[in-house]
């Protein structure tokens, strides 16, 4: 019995007229947690009522607390006949279980009903005792902290990062057809509701006692989906990345003073803090903790007819690789510590299962190289889950497509898997599951401590190329998994790169780019055969390999035209419908400093004898040749030939010195001899043979170019842009186009969705003109092809869900400066905790003289000494900042309070809340995580034409959605919420009975954030805390 | 092939003014987006056809949920679906309750019923304002009536407490109300060059001087009504015409003063008993409810016509009834200082207001 919960109803208000007869609501309340409820007395004749309850006390087990929602039920009390509900309110308890997040949950909650919306609201009283649990057995993870957001949260710091985990629940759907049964649709819809609610809690425990069994305290990246998958149930699924993490406390220093080797806040590094011109590195050991090896749900043989199809996608590899499974032996070369480094650090991962990240962007210096995409696809066939208990079959199709994943990374040199996620499309019986992610070598700094010596030269190594050591190559270049064309670096001229770099991860922030950014999309229909069970199945998987293929020919020519080298966030989509399958890629494409300058395209025909013909691909190559020269301009981009020497220039130092020891890298003679030229040489060559290719080379020109004062991408920072205002505008948007013609080809429904995707575009343009200058971030196009039931006319529709958008505000010339010379700009961005951290690690290394040098070479340890060096001079500079710092900061504690009493506003009764998609605000501190915010609702409507039809009914109840989840959040005390997705909008119609129906998921987390103006005010809390960290990690 | 859903929801309500101002007209959404495609202020985003027509689409849905609130301003503020920034919500309250004057001027001093309303359609022809935007307009002010009728304290305020309006617009809905709480003869056609304007100015200064508000603070009663005991008092004026040494004396008086200063002063000689007589006896008549509601055509009738046949200028206007109201108390005889001051002073200026052509 370790928690006693408890709730207040207050008051509501707004309430609706339930007695036509005197246009007033005898109004109570009832309060339901698990089996127990309680009552309100009845408020009688008002519209505002005040209840103002006692506190209604729930015993209950912490495993309850965290699967059930509080049930909070208004209705109208009628003397002959059975009362009728006005609406309900669940409220997810689960932040009041973690001692970090809220303490109380109090607000004004809009009461929901699933066929009328929002009814006005009710004012309620949460809170939550807990009792220790000593029980080892237990089956509750209180405590356990969940984000959304894919990177280490902003006031934590992450102690350890131990690694994927998964679950997934399945249920019956209480309504799966809910057309076809009119019994009580909003009994049933309630049902649902609950039902998802429950399961989302329960999956979540799980989740949480597998991060405990781990050693872990928080959930990093969590992405929780359902698959509704009709008549064979209802699965809930969820991964996510544990970690442990260690809040950044500003008030309790001594608490981090014991602990000095911990302090490595992996913090935002752009607030720039010193002016050296090396990214320190940030490395610390976690507390020992022992590397479990995990076991994952059972594997069973996966049954039945299932067709797979997989390809991974790598920069380059423009066939779909299928056969490449060979590639175990990678990192045998590239210097015999690399190769030893590697293998070390892989043996750590490799005793896990599933070496996979759902983070998107890193703690600096943990992200050492990148190899490219890896994604696996496989098409299946659902059958009924019998015993929902024993989830087998669904447990064993992840599996089978995680190995494949893992074995597609292998084959890239890579040990693990960042930037990772899952998954699925679903078309009556059949259902395509994929997972992508971004092959990488990671830092094993995060994992274990055994190898930081190891660590160390990497670091080092890293030291000389700033921002570019991330692009250069994991792979054997002798045996490489795929053709691709190497050549060195252009920022360190050591190492090799690819000439094009595809991930699903953010752009680093240490990376060097040149220019701006932007958002490139590629899109693709093809048309399907109508078929059945197996055979549907087979065509599908028969289909894919050629999308796939086509969406990266598209990727790739669109990065030409653009002049950029590679691709971030890169998100494809493959969704599948009765007689069509929809791929829609998006990414953000950049320059990369480090890599060489694309080749232009060029045109080549067929068939030369036609003069005309000639002639047309002639005016093809100019319109071509002209675009791209448009768009270097557009998006700054000045190949780097001149600045190539300046980016050497501020290391020079370091950088003879590797070379003198380096002397076994063969490359390091030819850096003079770069040739820098070589992009034009072979520029990219398309041959248009047919009509199809003439479309699609029209195609790659008609992307209109985002109007002036827009800038566009899917990841959460414009490459370019540093200049942001707060002022930020999230929205939604969602379209549907029904195709009247049914016999299209696929080149006319290449266009119809291509148009469709432009069009949604130059609407968010338009509407966001007020705004200029502006930027739309995490711009994600979700599409889907939703069931119809007029066989003749197949609905592919785009329901084009999450744009999201912040405004900058920035004298132009001031960004145009910061973007050509991006040396520049990574100076700027230094902070000062990579030098704090530098220096704890070097005490560290000093403290432990047991690490046994001898098994390595001299040049290994004669590294260290020249570390050590640098250490020193750090560790003087350091003390300096420490000492400025800790005169400015003398009220750490009286601020933060006064900052909590400021988030009431006295004016207005309704607090504002920020939404975004983005994992923090521009121009602004998130000084608290409150806990996460997952949400499910239904809504429905008999009255379809009344309700101003389809767009009507959807249009009320998305801001519907957001209003409840800005009530939910300012509840929990909150005035933001990050990371905000809307995973699932699922949207049903029968137009015929006047009928339609919704589904929407929508999660993130609730955050305070306080701007950074306010916080100016005061010292920068943060700052002083670490240098104090690393003054007393002096000490010792 | 066509877009069967077509939504776009901001976190933070995104409103267009202008495209706010359309549907407040009354345009449908595709004469709106005509009317946005022709406009030169979009010329230069180059918008299509097709995509002014979902962003319309949008805007119009948007205003339709939000109408529900604006119908009680105060909700507004703190419901909880949209979320629009302080001043966005003012804006959208302001505009909301704006109304046409020439709208205005046609329902002025009519009954807010439901008779009055199916003769929109008629006012809708003769204004050019479209039915739709007619149709708000008269709820508005039916709405602003029920809420304000029976309120205590004073009308400008009460509007602009419980409707958040801007001070000269509820100064218009006080006018508005007031007329038709006291139903005003406004549409007989000797009246027809008054504008709405006047109209407000005049109903501003009956509220302000002749209700029981005006002299007793607040407190007790309200400021629709005219005060009864005021207007039973003003049969005292009758001794200046029927005491006839008063009447002459009178004369004398304001002929001395306004003697060399205006232009028609030989017609003012001339005339000076016909027109005392006239705005004494309006005066005397007003305890009949049916009288007060021919203010306005019996000043025009008794008063303003004859001055204008004798192409009176606003200037001997002025000076006149300056001069007749300042020499009554130099009378002897003369004994209702107060109620003089009281009566003539919006007489006075209510007159000057409705003097022109």
């Amino acid at each position: 019995m370790p928690g006693k919960l408890k709730a207040k109803i207050v008051a509501g208000r707004h309430l609706p007229v339930m007695d036509r007869a005197s246009d007033l609501t005898d109004a109570f309340v009832e309060v339901k947690f698990g089996n127990t409820t309680f009552k309100t007395d009845v408020y009688p004749k008002s519209l505002n009522p005040q209840w103002n309850s006692e506190w209604f006390k729930f015993e209950v087990d912490d495993e309850d607390l965290q699967d059930e929602p509080l049930q909070i039920t208004v209705l109208d009390h009628d003397t002959y006949s059975a009362n009728d509900a006005i609406g309900k309110v669940y409220i997810d308890i689960d932040p009041l279980l973690s001692s970090e997040a809220a303490t109380v949950i109090s607000g004004w909650f809009p009461i929901y009903d699933t066929i009328h919306g929002i009814r006005g609201e009710i004012n309620v009283l949460v809170k939550v005792e807990l009792f220790n649990d000593l029980n080892r057995f237990r089956q509750s993870s209180c405590g356990v902290k969940f984000f959304c957001t894919t990177s280490i949260p902003r006031c934590y710091r992450a102690v350890m990062v131990h690694g994927f985990v998964e679950e997934l629940v399945v249920n019956e759907d209480p309504e799966y057809q809910w057309i076809d049964r009119i019994r009580t649709p909003r009994a049933s819809n309630e049902a649902r509701q609950r039902l998802i609610s429950l399961m989302s809690g329960e999956l979540q425990r799980k989740i949480g006692l597998k991060v405990l069994e781990m050693g872990g305290n928080a959930v990093v990246g969590y992405l929780q989906c359902f698959d509704l998958e009709g008549e064979s149930g209802l699965v809930v699924r969820a991964i996510g990345t544990a970690c442990t993490l260690d809040k950044l406390s500003n008030t309790y220093t001594p608490a981090t003073a014991i602990n000095p080797c911990n302090s490595s806040p992996s913090k935002d590094i752009k607030e720039a803090g010193f002016g050296e011109e090396a990214p320190g590195v940030p490395l610390s050991s976690g507390p020992p903790t022992p590397l479990r090896a995990q076991t994952f749900s059972s594997f069973s043989p996966s049954k039945s007819y299932s067709r797979q199809s997989s390809s991974s996608d790598t920069e380059l590899s423009l066939t779909p690789k299928t056969g490449m499974g060979s590639g175990g032996s990678a990192g045998k070369e590239a210097g015999p510590l690399k190769a030893l480094l590697r293998q070390q650090t892989q043996t750590a991962l490799e005793q896990r299962e599933f070496p996979f990240f759902t983070l998107t962007s890193f703690p600096p210096g943990f992200l050492l190289h990148v190899g490219g995409v890896v994604s696996a696809r496989s098409v299946k066939l659902l059958d009924r889950i019998h015993n929902p208990d024993e989830p087998e079959t669904r447990d064993a199709w992840w599996e089978e497509i995680r190995q494949e994943i893992k074995s597609h990374a292998k084959a890239l040199g890579c040990h693990a898997v960042v930037g990772y996620s899952e998954s699925t499309s679903i078309c009556e019986e059949v259902c395509i599951l994929s997972a992508s992610g971004t092959a990488a070598i990671l830092s094993s700094r995060f994992m274990q401590d055994i190898f930081i010596v190891l660590c160390l030269c990497v670091r080092f190594e890293d030291l000389m190329s700033p921002g570019c050591a991330f692009c250069h190559i994991p792979y054997d270049e002798l045996n490489m998994p795929f053709p691709a064309q190497l050549t060195y670096c252009h920022c360190c001229r050591r190492y090799k790169v690819p000439d094009v770099l595809f991930t699903t991860i953010d752009l680093p922030t240490e990376a060097n780019v040149t220019g701006k950014g932007c958002l490139i999309q590629a899109r693709l229909c093809r048309t399907k055969k109508k078929a059945q069970g197996e055979g549907n199945a087979t065509a599908i998987s028969n289909l894919l390999p050629f999308l796939e293929y086509e969406l990266h020919t598209q990727l790739m020519n669109k990065l030409k035209l653009r002049s950029m080298n590679a691709l971030f966030g890169l998100r494809i989509q493959i969704s599948v419908g009765e007689n069509m399958l929809l791929g829609l890629a998006s990414a953000t494409g950049v320059y990369l400093t480090a890599l060489p300058s694309p080749g232009g395209i060029q045109i080549a025909g067929k068939t030369p004898s036609d003069i005309t013909y000639e002639q047309h691909i002639s005016n093809m190559q100019k319109k071509i040749n002209d675009t791209i020269a448009k768009n270097k301009e557009l998006y700054e981009i000045n190949p780097p030939d001149l600045v190539e020497e300046v980016i050497g220039s501020p290391i020079p130092e370091p950088r003879q010195r590797s070379r003198l020891f380096r002397s076994h890298s063969e490359s390091s003679d030819e850096v003079s001899e770069l040739d820098l030229s070589h992009g034009k040489k072979d520029a990219f060559v398309l041959e248009i043979d047919d009509t199809d290719a003439v479309e699609d080379i029209h195609s790659l020109l008609t992307d209109a170019p985002t109007p002036p004062g827009f800038y566009s991408c899917n990841t959460e920072i414009m490459p370019g842009i540093y200049n942001w205002t707060s002022a930020l505008q999230m929205f939604t948007s969602v379209r549907v186009f029904r195709l009247s013609n049914v016999n299209l080809t696929n080149q006319g429904l290449n266009k119809v969705f291509n148009d469709l995707c432009e069009n949604l575009l130059k609407s968010l343009y338009f509407k966001l003109r007020s705004m200029v200058p502006c930027c739309l971030c995490h711009v994600n196009f979700t599409v889907a092809v939703p069931e119809d039931e007029l066989i003749q006319v197949r609905t592919p529709s785009t329901a084009s869900i999450t744009e999201n958008e912040d405004q900058l505000q920035f004298p132009l010339e001031l960004s145009a400066e910061s973007s050509s010379n991006p040396l520049n700009s990574a100076k700027g961005k230094l902070s000062l905790f990579p030098f704090a951290l530098l220096a704890l690690f070097t005490l560290k290394t000093q403290d432990t003289p047991s690490v046994d040098y001898s098994s390595f070479t001299d040049r290994c340890s004669s590294w260290i000494e020249q570390l050590r060096l640098k250490a020193h001079t750090i560790r003087c500079g350091s003390i300096k900042t420490m000492s400025s710092l800790e005169k400015a900061s003398p009220l750490p504690e009286g601020r933060s309070r006064s900052l909590r009493s400021n988030r009431s506003y006295a004016g207005s009764s309704v607090t504002v809340v920020k939404m975004t998609p983005l994992s923090f605000i521009p121009g602004t501190k998130i000084i608290k995580y409150l806990g996460i915010i997952n949400m499910f609702f239904i809504r429905e409507t008999t009255s379809l034409r009344e309700e101003g039809g389809v767009s009507g009914f959807l249009h009320s109840f998305i801001a519907e959605v957001f209003a409840m989840v800005r009530a939910h959040v300012a509840a929990l005390g909150g005035n933001a919420v990050v990371s905000y997705n809307m995973k699932e909008c699922v949207f049903m119609e029968n137009p015929n009975k006047n009928q339609a129906q919704c589904l929407i998921n929508v999660s993130g987390d609730a955050v305070i954030f306080v701007r950074e103006s306010e916080l100016e005010a005061t010292p920068p809390q943060p700052h002083s805390a670490s240098a104090q960290t690393s003054s007393s990690g002096e000490g010792t | 092939m066509s877009m069967e859903l077509d939504v776009f929801v901001g976190n933070t309500t995104i409103i267009d003014e202008e495209v706010y101002q359309l549907w407040l007209d009354g345009h449908s959404v595709s004469d709106a987006v005509r009317m946005r495609l022709e406009s030169d202020a979009l010329s230069e985003c180059e918008a299509s056809g097709e995509v002014l027509h979902s962003d319309t689409m949008d805007q119009y849905r948007t205003f339709q949920m939000c109408e529900r609130l604006l119908h009680c301003p105060s909700k507004l503020a703190n419901q909880l679906l949209f979320q629009i920034p302080a001043h966005r919500q003012a804006m959208l309250i302001e505009r909301y309750y704006e109304f046409d004057h020439t709208f205005a001027r046609e329902v002025l001093g009519k009954k807010l019923s439901k008779g009055t309303k199916k003769d929109l359609d008629d006012i809708s022809l003769k204004t050019g304002v479209a039915l739709k935007s007619c149709r708000r307009q008269f709820d508005n002010f039916k709405r602003v009536f029920k809420v304000v009728e029976e309120l205590k304290g004073p009308l400008v305020e009460n509007v602009q407490h419980h409707f958040l309006l801007s001070d000269s617009l509820a100064r218009d809905y006080a006018a508005v109300v007031f007329f038709a709480n006291s139903r005003f003869e406004t549409g007989k056609r000797k009246l027809q060059y008054l504008s709405f304007q006047d109209f407000a100015f005049c109903a501003g200064q009956l509220i302000s001087y002749w209700t029981v508000g005006a002299v007793d603070n607040m407190m007790e009663d309200m400021d629709v009504d005219l005060e009864k005991e005021f207007l039973h008092d003003l049969k005292d004026l009758k001794v200046l015409v029927n005491d006839k040494d008063m009447l002459d004396q009178h004369k004398s008086l304001v002929c001395y003063q306004l003697k060399g200063k205006i232009k028609a002063f030989s017609e003012m000689e001339a005339n000076f008993k016909n027109l005392s007589r006239a705005l004494i006896n309006i005066a005397s008549k007003l305890t009949n409810t049916k009288d007060v509601r021919d203010l306005f055509i019996d000043l025009v009738e008794k008063f303003i016509e004859p001055c204008r046949s004798d192409k009176w200028t606003v200037g001997d206007l002025t000076l006149f009834l300056t001069h007749y109201t300042s020499t009554a108390h130099t009378l002897e005889m003369f004994r209702f200082q107060i109620l003089w001051e009281r009566y003539m002073g919006v007489i006075k200026s209510c007159i000057l207001k409705m003097y022109h052509d």
